[in-house]
């Protein structure tokens, strides 16, 4: 029993990571996070790297269709979990409407936090298509912007949901 | 972060084996929004990570009699449930008060009390509604009461090698109401100043009297940990419902606090909030419906 359990613990742990609908077979150290996997062994550069604890929504994911901050996940931990990162919100090789959206009301500024407000708005959307300005605000207060003041991507998520 | 061996068990006794082979130096990872920024600081520099997260048991939600709450379930699942929102709205009320929707995603119900900081949002409500806990170790279980649970700050009453499976808290009953208010600077990702649950299983004595049954109000992030206030709960318990009563309660409550000065506020100004915190949630229980 010891040896069998000893033998699941290795310093490089193999998983199967599916990203965007994508199988990847990796091995990994249990140390890395799901956002640095992400980043710098699968090269998707969109989920982003902010506070490092959680709070500030940048590095937002959808794990198993739920949003979730990518930094505080191991990515030893994901094996066989859905993931979708902003990359895989394209829709039929064009950018979803909220990204539509975001652009065409001036809901961006410096873009830092924009894939991970982006993903927090589709998962709203999914689980409700029709929000008020309540809801949106409700999924998006874990996500900082320190440019726009909130109101035009507020604004940009309730025209995508039109 | 310190190297560590990583396991991922798929049971409960697997898990504790583990974590009883390396005692101090193995963590239990749930949903990681406590333990990863803790190791990513090199505040907890554990040998042995145990991911929960194979285990099924750990996450299951059903109703026998009374709700068992898997340890594993988490804030988000909390706020989605049927049972929760129906039975149990404080709960379910409560978890949306915490964090925002993307840590909620990851962040558990056994994850916030197993670390056990003062603050803690679940502890206050759970413990007012007779949570008890549900421990498996290595070659036993045992039940706690949740108010029992919490040693200081950050410190639970699990020995090595013991899991917290599951919280159990009893069906209410008609008449019993359960209420939580947390004082915070903002609505979301912010930590509570000072909370405060109340339940009370009422009668009606008379037309517009509300007679106290059973009482229990539960202080938060004003002590070491949560802190049941019974002296306030002692001169309700079994009496009517009278505004002069309440005031009594709502200031002996806010004298059973033990706060400390920190960012979030002062000692002095914890204790206030205690005092109205108390008092509004009992005088609203004076128009409860019965």
């Amino acid at each position: 029993m010891r040896d069998n359990l000893l033998r699941m613990a290795k310093m490089r742990f193999p998983i199967l990571l599916v990203v965007n609908g994508e199988e990847h077979e990796l091995e990994i150290d249990p140390r890395r996070t799901l956002l640095q996997t992400l980043r710098e062994e699968l090269e998707l550069g969109g989920t982003h790297l902010g506070c490092d604890s959680g709070d500030c929504g940048a590095c937002t994911v959808l794990l198993d269709g739920e949003p979730a901050p990518s930094c505080l996940v191991l990515a030893a931990d994901c094996d066989g979990r859905a993931i979708v990162t902003v990359e895989g919100l394209l829709q039929n090789g064009e950018p979803h409407a909220v990204q539509k959206a975001l652009v065409a009301q001036g809901g961006i500024q410096c873009g830092y936090c924009t894939p991970g407000i982006v993903v927090s708005s589709v998962a709203l959307l999914r689980a409700n298509p029709n929000p008020n300005e309540a809801e949106v605000r409700e999924a998006i207060a874990g996500n900082l912007c320190r440019c726009t003041g909130y109101q035009k991507i507020v604004e940009a998520v309730l025209a995508a949901a039109k | 972060m310190k190297p560590f061996e990583f396991f991922k068990p798929a049971t409960i006794g697997d898990a504790s084996k583990i974590l009883a082979d390396y005692g101090r130096e193995g963590r239990a990872l749930a949903g990681g929004t406590d333990l990863l920024i803790r190791m990513k600081r090199g505040q907890w520099t554990p040998r042995a990570v145990v991911s929960l997260n194979r285990i099924a048991a750990l996450r299951a939600m059903e109703m026998n009699g009374e709700l068992q709450l898997g340890a594993r379930v988490t804030l988000g699942e909390i706020i989605r449930s049927a049972e929760a929102r129906g039975q149990f709205p404080v709960l379910a009320r409560t978890a949306s008060k915490m964090a925002g929707v993307q840590v909620r995603s990851l962040a558990t119900v056994g994850g916030n009390l197993c670390n056990a900081s003062p603050s803690a949002d679940m502890a206050p409500p759970l413990i007012a509604l007779g949570a008890r806990a549900d421990i498996a170790g290595r070659d036993h279980e045992r039940i706690l009461p949740l108010e029992d649970f919490f040693v200081g700050p950050g410190q639970n009453a699990l020995v090595p090698g013991e899991i917290l499976r599951a919280i159990f808290i009893p069906r209410p009953a008609d008449g019993f109401f359960c209420s939580y208010v947390k004082l915070e600077h903002r609505e979301a990702m912010d930590i509570a100043i000072a909370g405060v649950a109340v339940s009370a299983q009422l009668a009606k004595s008379a037309a517009e009297i509300r007679n106290c049954l059973d009482v229990r109000i539960v202080l938060g992030a004003v002590a070491p940990v949560p802190r049941r206030a019974k002296r306030a709960e002692e001169i309700l318990r079994g009496n009517d419902l009278t505004r002069e009563r309440i005031q009594e309660a709502a200031r002996l409550a806010a004298s059973e606090a033990q706060p400390i000065d920190d960012v979030r506020g002062s000692a002095w100004y914890r204790r206030q909030m205690i005092e109205v915190l108390t008092r509004r949630q009992l005088l609203a229980l004076m128009t409860a419906p019965l």
